[in-house]
């Protein structure tokens, strides 16, 4: 392309440049900062909602006092000792724990100091819950469960991904013929989440068939070779997996095909074809040179969201992801994991979202970085 | 006028937006009957209702038309009582003392295949100090009878066949074995092993003798077959009737009033950002990439686990963490283009407020996308009312089709064979989701310029 520019304009182009990449800077701190904000007001929301405003507390206090309470009096029971200094036990037992839990900082200035570890992935210890290793970290936690969950929704986005993008592309060729009418009338099927189809998948093939297992990631006892694992981890995950792609499927299908005949519907598509190129010429360089940008943000918005998990698919299938250690954490109020993982979607969010700003700023001839606004 | 009809007519040439048009219909009438069939209250009572309400229905008990698709007839659950049913014949002889003898006689056929699994006697004794003493006695096919048992009844009296031990004594040695239910016993071929079931009219007579003189007696007949009403029971007796029904209006006034206020607000939001400019529009737009990075779901979870698991609590949640999302970008993207147009400018220039313009010139163009986003976004939301009860957080009061999916997970529905369980609330979820999918992806089609044609 740009070998086609005359030499006289050379000089006029350089100065462009320069401008255009001040521009391009100035553009792109201004992203940063916003994302910065961004990051910041939705963690602090999360850790808000997940504290209940500071009721959370209340209910930490009352767990404490009970259990303590119990404690003092199970350890007192055959002891001669008065009831003051039974009491006075409980009390200082009671104000170590919370000590030890934070409950003596109120919570305004705890939720800041939340939000301060948070925001440099400071992710801390849980309340209640345990890694299978016996950790409390939540790094740990969230490490343990992310294999699975990244086994599962990988290779079920990624399956859904490439398959209905190459579809609609042959689709797109053979518009209006009985397949392209079949998507059609098969993408309502798509109304229904991946759970709805999982328990239809379940009664089928488990109940009914007997062929694969109900849910689980392996069998009890877990097959000792490597292979044996292999084979038995997929046979678990062949159910979860297809109900996921399932009931995207053919909506995936339509959007990527109507997206591609918008676009093989543009004049300089007819123009290429009355020039006579071949069809696969037209594809990769007049519908898929342009398209590839939506393409590409739609893949990366893909490759995030396999992080939050499908919480309730993991939980019908029984499936130790992390969607189901969220929804579990939020059932012990276990607020660390549950801001732990929030603040890490916020995290490659924001970062794919400002890499992508960047990667059009550059590729786009179309997208001019405040340009026009001058 | 003839707009409309033109609409109309284009819709009709979608064989999908009529498909989907008349499930919606049949949705909304059946959300009608269920309200005028069972008052609102009425609902609530029975589904929390415990044995009290349901004493007459067996347990995870599939629907009675379950034996047309079955080879064997599984047996119907009934129950009768004697003021009430015309089929029981009541005699009464007084006698001179002041006792009485009141006979009741009851016939009913049994054709299944299979055994009752439970039968109960519920007495109702009127009397002051001296309770009635009552014969039952079962007259069967064969011409044999058996003596189910003698019994004084006090107030309120029950009877359970298994129970009695001297019945399952009795029982055994007409069979010649042990019979773990003596119902069984009761309904089969005399010794057959194993029990063959003994078809015809059976007769059940009861002599019971009062020793009062005002003093009565009323007997209700309850038998657990293994089928029961239009849709089965579930663990806790309920007919899942009500939760199939009234799941119709709940789904509806769900899904519709969630996909309304998200795009309408939406709508009206973009639209203000978009016409007013500046800040205001940078507001939204911060506020929108905030609300992007928050996890939807999770804080739903949360706000049903903490908070309430209101219905309404949770529609209001969905729609305010709705409103900002990237419906509002597309929005404002074609609110942008359209503040350009001329008709805009006129209005300007002759003095219209922005208020005016926003509602009357802005807005209005953009219903005709409005509408299929509107109707396509139903089964979203549908769904996600049913994702929450299906993960325990369902209303705690109403019934609803996730809640009875949510029952059978809880009891292990599929593992155990109780398929009629989970697959009736899933079908009416899944023609709910069709039929709004359908007709909004015509309604799509027939609308958006873009798609014309496509």
């Amino acid at each position: 392309m740009t070998s086609e520019t005359p030499p006289k304009e050379n000089l006029q182009i350089k100065s462009t440049a320069a401008d255009t990449f001040k521009r391009l800077m100035r553009f792109m701190s201004f992203r940063v900062l916003m994302l910065v904000v961004t990051i910041v007001v939705a963690v602090y929301s999360t850790i808000m909602i997940a504290n209940m405003g500071g009721y959370v507390d209340t209910i930490m206090r009352n767990d404490i006092r009970e259990s303590t309470i119990m404690k003092v009096a199970a350890m007192t029971a055959n002891k001669p000792i008065s009831g003051d200094a039974r009491r006075q036990m409980q009390e200082e037992m009671i104000a170590l724990e919370e000590k030890r839990l934070g409950l003596d900082t109120p919570f305004i200035i705890r939720s800041f100091r939340y939000l301060g570890n948070a925001l440099t992935l400071n992710l801390g210890r849980a309340i209640y819950m345990v890694s299978d290793h016996g950790s409390k970290a939540v790094r740990a936690i969230i490490l343990e469960r992310l294999p699975a969950t990244l086994l599962l929704m990988g290779t079920a986005e990624l399956f859904l991904f490439f398959t209905s993008v190459f579809l609609a592309l042959m689709l797109s060729r053979s518009y209006g013929s009985f397949w392209d009418k079949l998507v059609i009338t098969l993408s309502p099927t798509s109304a229904a989440p991946p759970w709805f189809y999982g328990i239809f998948f379940i009664l089928i093939f488990a109940a009914v068939l007997k062929i694969l297992p109900f849910g689980g990631m392996v069998s009890s006892p877990p097959p000792e070779t490597t292979i044996g694992y292999s084979l038995d981890l997929l046979k678990h995950m062949i159910l979860p997996a297809s109900s996921l792609v399932i009931s995207a499927f053919f909506i995936s299908l339509y959007n990527w095909r109507t997206f591609f005949l918008i676009y093989s519907s543009e004049d300089y598509v007819d123009m290429a074809k009355a020039k006579g190129l071949t069809s696969r010429n037209i594809e990769s360089r007049y519908i898929l040179r342009p398209t590839l940008p939506t393409i590409i943000t739609n893949f990366a918005l893909l490759i995030i969201s396999l992080w939050t998990g499908a919480t309730i698919t993991e939980t019908v299938f029984l499936w130790p992801g992390l969607g189901r250690t969220i929804f579990r954490a939020i059932g012990f109020y276990d607020t660390p994991v549950i801001v732990g993982t929030t603040i890490i979607y916020a995290y490659l969010l924001a970062l794919t979202v400002f890499l992508l700003d960047f990667v059009y700023a550059i590729v786009d001839p179309r997208v001019k970085v405040g340009g026009g606004n001058k | 006028m003839n707009n409309l009809k033109n609409t109309f007519r284009e819709i009709s040439r979608y064989p999908s937006a009529i498909f989907g048009g008349i499930i919606v219909l049949l949705l909304v009438a059946l959300a009608i009957f269920a309200m005028i069939k069972i008052p609102y209250s009425e609902a609530i009572r029975l589904w929390r209702g415990g044995e009290e309400v349901w004493y007459q229905n067996p347990k995870n008990v599939p629907p009675t038309w379950y034996n047309y698709f079955s080879k064997t007839k599984l047996p119907e659950s009934f129950a009768v009582k004697a003021s009430e049913d015309g089929k029981f014949s009541k005699t009464v002889t007084p006698n001179a003392d002041g006792t009485a003898l009141i006979d009741y006689e009851y016939e009913f056929d049994f054709e299944a295949d299979d055994f009752p699994q439970e039968m109960f006697f519920y007495f109702d004794a009127d009397y002051v100090s001296k309770s009635p003493f009552v014969t039952v006695t079962l007259f069967r096919p064969d011409g044999s009878d058996i003596k189910i048992g003698d019994f004084g009844v006090s107030h309120k009296f029950t009877y359970r066949f298994s129970q009695d031990e001297r019945l399952v004594k009795r029982v055994d040695r007409l069979m010649h074995r042990e019979i773990i239910n003596p119902v069984e016993g009761l309904f089969a071929v005399l010794e057959s092993q194993p029990s063959q079931p003994l078809k015809g009219t059976y007769k059940l007579v009861m002599h019971a003798t009062t020793f009062e003189k005002d003093s009565d007696l009323d007997i209700e007949f309850v038998s657990h077959g293994q089928v029961s009403g239009l849709f089965g029971t579930d663990h806790a007796r309920r007919d899942l009737t009500i939760p199939m029904l009234w799941g119709a209006p709940i789904a509806l006034a769900f899904g519709l009033l969630a996909a309304l206020g998200t795009s309408v607000l939406s709508m009206i939001i973009a639209a203000i950002g978009a016409w007013f400019g500046g800040w205001l529009d940078e507001l939204i737009q911060r506020i929108t990439e905030i609300n992007l990075v928050l996890p939807f779901l999770a804080i739903l979870i949360m706000i049903g686990t903490f908070y309430s698991r209101s219905i309404w609590v949770i529609l209001g949640v969905t729609i305010a963490l709705s409103i900002f999302t990237g419906a509002i970008k597309t929005n404002r993207a074609i609110f942008l283009q359209v503040k350009e147009s001329t008709y805009i400018e006129a209005a300007r220039a002759y003095g219209a407020t922005d208020w005016r313009i926003i509602f009357k010139y802005l807005i209005p163009r953009i219903i005709p996308l409005l509408i299929p986003a509107l109707v396509s976004a139903v089964p979203g939301y549908v769904f996600l009312e049913a994702s929450l009860a299906v993960l325990g957080l369902g209303d705690p009061v109403l019934p609803t089709w996730g809640k009875i999916i949510n029952d059978a997970e809880t009891y292990n529905a599929l593992y155990k064979g109780f398929y009629y369980w989970i697959l009736e609330p899933a079908v009416l979820l899944m023609f709910t989701g069709l039929g709004f999918a359908m007709l909004g992806f015509s309604l799509d089609r027939i609308f958006n310029p873009k798609l014309r044609g496509m």
